[in-house]
């Protein structure tokens, strides 16, 4: 019961880091492909402005994440970092590459270190999320075990299919959220121009969600079936109302709806994958109460999770109602200017 | 709770001397590159905020203009060193998987406890660090700088955290076994382990001696330069005499510490003293190579009967030697360790002597030390930093090579915590390349944001904000 309890935390902790950690790495991915310095730089400047207040806040729920899973289920954690040592090492080293180059390049004086950093910012911004993805559906094919298979593990038609729908979904919650900030500094261009972008990704999601979604009834076909006709068809069904909900909202230019909608369409995705695999944590045989940590350790968890929603809860909505404000932006490094007055 | 050796035959594998996995080694080379690397900025997130905010409070309070601007660029620098170590960070705790998962599937239940608080303060850092970095000029003034306290307080906690799961793998407790499971656990006990109390303080204080002599490093360069402005003056002594008055404590729980570990962890403390056989009148070697059964004569210098008064207060002190243990359950390399502890003493004694050198002038001349003597003084001021992080790194090389062959002190092998993958050697090879990029990177942006800042005229001539044009005496 308690097992449960915790399970259902590492879901909403997972949560999360998708909603928040991965449209910073969609931020990357379109900062990739804004095209050349010149043509680009509005759009960079408006990814920049975005992220680099949050993006720290909200990697670190990617490493509660990890802790709650180690501590609350140590013998899964152990099982998925075995067998999924390749793509979690790429995932590790390009979190590592991605930071740092987004730090670096803030910071740099030449355009040609800019260049350089920018490029290893954006770039690892699109293989970590796709290597996550490919460990996710690793798990839910059931192919994840004490000594899984190294690589036939994550390289199957699920786990690449699944490693290309992280990275089209973070693609689209960020363009989503980047569309709502263009619009609230007053920036129609730029707004529609992430609009365009959220639109096209909102597509490529859905029909890649679609298509996944089909090989896990041969892959997967007792999750396939909950998703389908089961317990977890609900939560299907609110993914595919939230995320044409946004599709109409953004071009219509009604934004208010749609951040929180983009996120909940991701969010329902996680938690229709969960409630279908329940009550395994690792498919087909490790089960939550199988796998979990002593009631004690349980407790320890739950105390954590209880502090942070107390104390962190209200930080982060203080530092979301302020980057929201304009409240946070690099500074002018000497204060020299007039200080300037929010951007609203 | 104390478990020992014998209740856990359950959990170890069916030899203690089975043969070591092959990932081990480039797995510790791979954890030891990641750790080494990361605690440097760990140091830097732990410590350097209270610096900051030190500096913050004087612009603010004297309406200091040299002050604020040191604080505003020492923000920038906060920049991107917390970004780095937040990503490196991050890694770790993935390696904790990736290499031993050994480890985490036996003891996750228990090791992750000091994690998950760790965790709380981590994002509160995050979180904080951020509104303070970002909020220069858009937030009102004091609570700015009040937003920096978060930020402090959980650098203090959070490595108050990390250090309990290192410390309860030196000295586990708070858990108990069954039918080689974790039955049942004591978070408390967990947390608080019998090598807490002095490992925390250690870490704690060395984060600030590290910090303060990294921080005042450039600008004791700028002083030796000639350039004598009141905001060079400033970045170098508030800083320096930060890490110069945590250093008397830090060696006092270092003392402390040695004793405890001579105790808890007797062959970890025999090969950092070069006790072969258990003995009373153990002497004090300073310096020394080991090899063949002894040290090499002529490379130290044996101090007669003073290990065994250190530990013990009087020469008759039996200090246990590593002839207690068979040589498989031996630390490797112990003038490695021997050398390691020597040389984080040499440093914290030039750091104490420093201290107090400027502690002596200061209250005679309140000033830095000038002349020839003012040289050698601010050669050393500049040095301090790497110094401090030289320290620092033999200080844990002591601590986790000394361990060994042990993850867990006398509970889990290292052999037995690595992971089984072999991908380790391509991973270790990525690791120290990328690591090796990013530490020169690191270094090239702070050079070249030093270079852009000095082309603003040598500091303090910009006016810098909440002061009015009449108060910039800053020189």
């Amino acid at each position: 019961m308690i097992a449960d309890i915790v399970a259902a935390v590492l879901v909403l902790v997972a949560t999360a880091y998708a909603v928040l950690g991965g449209a910073d790495f969609g931020g990357g991915m379109w900062d990739l492909l804004a095209g050349s310095a010149t043509g680009g730089a509005a759009a960079r400047h408006r990814i920049n402005l975005s992220i680099t207040p949050v993006w720290e806040s909200n990697h670190v729920w990617l490493v509660i994440a990890l802790v709650v899973l180690w501590t609350g289920f140590p013998v899964a954690f152990a099982d998925i970092f075995t067998t999924l040592f390749v793509p979690l090492s790429v995932a590790g080293l390009g979190i590592v590459l991605r930071g740092s180059g987004f730090a670096y390049r803030a910071q740099a004086g030449s355009v040609r270190w800019q260049a350089v950093n920018g490029g290893i910012f954006a770039i690892s911004s699109l293989l970590t999320p796709f290597f996550m993805g490919t460990a996710v559906g690793a798990v839910v094919t059931g192919r994840v075990r004490a000594s899984g298979d190294p690589a036939g593990s994550w390289v199957n038609p699920t786990s690449l299919l699944t490693g290309g729908l992280f990275v089209a979904v973070a693609a689209y919650l960020a363009a989503v959220y980047l569309a709502v900030d263009s619009d609230r500094a007053g920036e129609p261009d730029l707004r529609r121009y992430f609009t365009r972008r959220a639109l096209a990704a909102g597509i490529v999601s859905g029909a890649l969600a679609a298509v996944t979604m089909a090989e896990l009834r041969t892959s997967a076909p007792s999750v396939f079936t909950e998703l389908t006709q089961g317990r977890a068809l609900p939560a299907v069904i609110v993914s595919v109302l939230a995320g044409v909900a946004v599709l109409t909202a953004l071009p219509t230019g009604v934004m208010w709806p749609a951040r929180p909608l983009a996120a909940l369409a991701v969010a329902a995705v996680i938690w229709g994958w969960a409630i279908a695999q329940y009550p395994y944590i690792l498919p087909p045989r490790l089960t939550i109460a199988g796998a979990a940590a002593p009631a004690a350790t349980m407790g320890a968890v739950l105390f954590v999770v209880g502090v942070i929603v107390v104390l962190v809860a209200p930080s982060f909505a203080l530092l979301y109602w302020l980057a929201q404000r304009g409240s946070l932006r690099e500074a002018d490094e000497d204060g020299a200017g007039p200080p300037r007055r929010p951007a609203r | 709770m104390r478990t020992g050796l014998a209740l856990h035959s359950a959990l170890a594998s069916p030899s203690l001397r089975a043969s070591p996995s092959l990932q081990v080694v480039p797995a510790r080379a791979q954890m030891g590159s990641s750790l080494g690397f990361h605690i440097i900025l760990a140091c830097m997130g732990i410590a350097f905020p209270a610096i900051v905010m030190i500096m913050h409070y004087i612009g603010l309070r004297r309406r200091d203009a040299a002050a604020m601007l040191l604080a505003r660029r020492w923000s920038r620098v906060m920049a991107v060193l917390v970004a780095v170590g937040a990503v490196s960070g991050t890694v770790l705790s993935m390696d904790m998987g990736l290499l031993w998962p050994g480890l985490m599937g036996r003891y996750g239940s228990v090791i992750g406890i000091p994690f998950g608080i760790e965790g709380i303060f981590f994002l509160l850092e995050a979180v904080f660090t951020a509104i303070y970095m970002y909020g220069w000029d858009r937030l009102p003034p004091w609570a700015h700088f009040w937003t920096m306290a978060p930020v402090v307080i959980s650098g203090v906690f959070g490595a108050m955290s990390v250090v309990a799961a290192n410390s309860w793998m030196n000295d586990p407790s708070g858990y108990t076994v069954a039918n080689g499971k974790i039955t049942s656990v004591d978070p408390v006990a967990v947390y608080f382990n019998g090598a807490t109390y002095y490992e925390m303080p250690h870490m704690i204080l060395a984060a600030y001696m590290v910090a303060g002599g990294l921080a005042a490093t450039p600008y004791a360069v700028g002083l030796l330069r000639g350039r004598g402005s009141r905001y060079n003056r400033l970045g170098f002594l508030l800083p320096f005499t930060v890490a110069a008055i945590a250093t008397p404590f830090q060696i006092g729980i270092g003392d402390t510490a040695a004793r405890a570990i001579a105790s808890q962890q007797p062959v970890k403390f025999a090969s950092m003293e070069y006790v072969p056989r258990t003995s009373t009148h153990v002497p004090e070697w300073i310096a020394g190579v080991w090899s063949n059964g002894r040290v090499v004569p002529g490379t130290g210098i044996a101090l007669p009967s003073v290990d065994s008064l250190l530990v013990g207060f009087s020469p008759n002190t039996r200090v246990i030697g590593w002839d207690t243990v068979p040589p498989a359950l031996r630390p490797p390399f112990p003038t490695l360790l021997h050398l390691s502890f020597d040389l984080m003493v040499l440093i914290g004694m030039l750091m104490l002597v420093w201290g107090i050198w400027l502690a002596l002038w200061w209250w005679r001349r309140r000033d830095l030390p000038r002349g020839r003597p003012g040289t050698v003084f601010l050669a050393g001021g500049a040095l301090s930093g790497i110094a401090c992080v030289v320290a620092m790194e033999a200080g844990w090389v002591v601590t986790e090579v000394g361990r060994q062959p042990w993850t867990v002190y006398n509970v889990l092998l290292t052999s037995q915590a690595a992971t089984s993958a072999t991908g380790v050697p391509a991973t270790l090879a990525a690791t120290v390349a990328i690591y090796a990029v990013l530490t020169v990177a690191t270094l090239a942006v702070l050079w070249m944001m030093k270079r852009r800042w000095q082309a603003t005229a040598g500091g303090a001539d910009v006016a810098a904000p909440y002061s009015p044009p009449a108060e910039r005496e800053a020189r």
